[in-house]
């Protein structure tokens, strides 16, 4: 299972890159929240989840029975996600923002910075 | 207490002001206060560190390395003092230079938050607490720097955006990598854990993303083209905090990183980043040449110095790799080019934000920054064309101001390591900073005015000109009294190679002596 964590996250991190190299500031909104997922997972893949149960301590002893993943992975993870999505949700308003001004999606159009 | 309130201060007056919307005038009174209260506590707790080692706070009672923890070392309060010292001159200057509908919309918050999250990075003793504040300073920034929504600015800010979201991935995978490696995400551990670690290759391939997320951030060659293409399009005051402000948090990553966790695999890039140094210094200052606009030149600069911070400390990563014995106390050549960079970093903070600030005024008088615009200033402002003299004259490295000292103690470090190349590149890159701020003084301040009649110019007020005054006098006194702040620089220097007194403030004493047995990773499950 850890080599189907590992192929789905390098696939994200392909795509992700991928879809930046385009010239459409829609698939660079699609890039930039690709690479975020991939680098979530990769997180959580830290955490080694389907190798054992959740981290429950049984009444009277002070460690969880052992095999167990680590829950704090999964805590990064959530601190993540929650900063990703408020970042993809400026993103997305930045670039309707940006289609209103310039009046094409096409990035190379946007130069008028580099003059 | 000293520790945490730099952090929950501007966030408590942030959210003040969130609670009391549409009162501008409020807004900009409680930012004020709350910046001058954050500026007077980071001093404090400078002499604090100073006088009694390094400070360490568990927050929530969870103790180290589990919990997240606030640590101030003597570089985390320098930084913070250059932090709350520029936020709250970037405060007073937009009580009369931020227009009233970017003030209504939150110009005062966004900037308490910007600084809540730069003090919060200068602290974090935490990678993963490290990531949180840098993603709470790029969305400040964000807002910051697109409110307004021109052209330019959005143009800019999705260039801005897209390269420091990029940053941040890397950044989190690393941290990804590092807890799946280690079970550690605090930073004292990790120096431990790290070096516990016997395959050197691992690491380094552990450690790459890192480095490549913090230059970005530091805006380094070659992935330094947001800055120059964003940083002259927001109002005059928001890029004069960013100048100061932003890449060098990115330094201060590296230089935290380097020193504390990644200390042996990054030793080993000595010349790379000595390579990677002198092409950041050659290309921002090439790029300045060609600008005609006075923010879009100090904009180039910035990524020029930004090359002599990572020269202080590739010279230092150097002499340690060819030292014979790495547990033995760093050489003296290494201390002097670290304590070099740290110097050049607290120099540069201020001149270069007292340098936008000044661009600020000249665009607030005339209403554009551009060089064959404007003539003539200093004959109808000759104490804003005196101010910005002082902060140029500092940023090229003339004596007596504090730039001389810190490009001295680089070139001192650099002829000690042997590192030729390096110090002949930083002295030519010197020479044309002079030109390109000459540039801007003869443009701008000298010839005919073109704006002849100072009364139809809009007055420049104590807000303006107090904060400029500040800042330059600041260059003038580090200059003049060089050795304290230079011995200041230097124990800065010595407590970073030192890392065993990180270790033990953070992790306590007995931390070492179970490091030095064969131990197993803590946290690692089966």
């Amino acid at each position: 299972m850890t080599l189907l964590f590992a192929v789905s996250v390098g696939v994200l991190f392909a795509a992700g890159a991928y879809m930046l190299m385009r010239r459409s500031i829609v698939k660079l909104v699609i890039g930039l929240s690709l690479l975020g997922h991939a680098a979530n997972l990769l997180i959580y893949a830290a955490a080694r989840p389907l190798k054992g149960r959740a981290p429950l301590i049984e009444p009277g002893q002070t460690v969880p029975p052992p095999p167990f993943s680590d829950p704090l992975p999964a805590a990064l993870v959530l601190t993540a996600i929650v900063i990703g999505f408020s970042i993809v949700a400026y993103t997305i308003v930045l670039l309707k923002r940006a289609f209103q001004e310039v009046g094409t999606d096409d990035l190379t159009a946007y130069t008028s910075t580099e003059r | 207490m000293l520790v945490t309130l730099p952090v929950v201060l501007p966030m408590l007056a942030a959210a003040i002001c969130i609670a009391a919307w549409g009162r501008p005038r409020l807004h900009a009174a409680v930012a004020v206060i709350a910046s001058a209260v954050c500026f007077a506590l980071a001093v404090a707790l400078l002499f604090h560190v100073r006088a009694n080692g390094i400070q360490s706070v568990d927050m929530g009672g969870w103790s180290a390395p589990f919990g997240i923890t606030l640590v101030a070392d003597l570089l985390g309060a320098i930084m913070l003092v250059l932090g709350t010292g520029m936020g709250l001159a970037a405060c007073i200057y937009s009580t009369a230079a931020a227009d009233l509908g970017r003030v209504t919309f939150g110009h005062y918050p966004l900037m308490l938050c910007l600084n809540a999250a730069i003090s919060g990075s200068f602290l974090a003793g935490d990678l993963f607490n490290l990531y949180v504040w840098f993603e709470l300073m790029l969305l400040s920034s964000f807002v910051l720097l697109t409110l307004g929504g021109e052209r330019a600015q959005i143009e800019g800010a999705i260039k801005y955006v897209t390269l420091n979201l990029l940053s941040s991935v890397l950044f989190l995978s690393t941290v990804g990598l590092v807890y799946a490696t280690t079970g550690s995400l605090n930073m004292a551990d990790l120096a431990i854990q790290l070096d516990a670690i016997e395959d050197p290759a691992f690491t380094t391939a552990i450690g790459l993303p890192l480095l490549v997320a913090f230059s970005i951030k530091a805006a380094v060659f070659p992935v330094f083209f947001w800055l120059p293409s964003s940083y002259h399009t927001p109002p005059p005051v928001v890029s004069a905090l960013f100048a100061g402000l932003l890449t060098k948090v990115g330094v201060y990553a590296i230089i935290r990183a380097t020193t504390l966790m990644f200390d042996q695999e990054w030793a080993l890039l000595a010349d790379g980043i000595l390579l990677i140094a002198g092409l950041t210094m050659v290309s921002g200052v090439f790029g300045a040449i060609v600008q005609n606009d006075m923010r879009r030149i100090l904009s180039f600069h910035i990524v020029s110095q930004i090359g002599y911070m990572l020269m202080g400390l590739g010279i230092a990563l150097e002499v340690l790799q060819s030292a014979e014995d790495p547990a033995a106390a760093a050489p003296q050549a290494a201390v002097i080019a670290l304590g070099g960079a740290i110097f050049y970093i607290i120099h540069h903070i201020i001149a270069k934000t007292n340098l936008f600030l000044a661009a600020g005024a000249v665009h607030k008088l005339t209403g554009t920054c551009d060089l064959k615009a404007v003539s003539g200033l200093s004959r109808t402002h000759p104490i804003l064309a005196g101010l910005f003299l002082i902060s140029a004259l500092a940023l090229a490295g003339i004596p007596i101001l504090s730039g001389f000292w810190a490009k001295l103690a680089l070139v001192r470090g650099g002829l000690e390591a042997e590192t030729h190349g390096i110090v002949a590149v930083s002295l030519v890159v010197s020479i044309m900073t002079l030109y390109s701020m000459a540039k801007i003084w003869v443009n701008v301040f000298w010839g005919e005015p073109t704006h002849p009649d100072r009364d139809a110019l809009p007055r420049l007020g104590p807000a303006i000109l107090g904060p400029m005054a500040a800042l330059a006098i600041a260059n003038i006194l580090i200059g003049v009294g060089a050795a304290p702040v230079y011995d200041l620089a230097e124990a800065t220097a010595l407590q970073l190679f030192d890392q065993q007194e990180y270790i033990e403030a953070v992790l306590g004493e007995q931390a070492l002596d179970a490091a030095t047995e064969p131990n197993e990773p803590a946290g690692q499950t089966p």
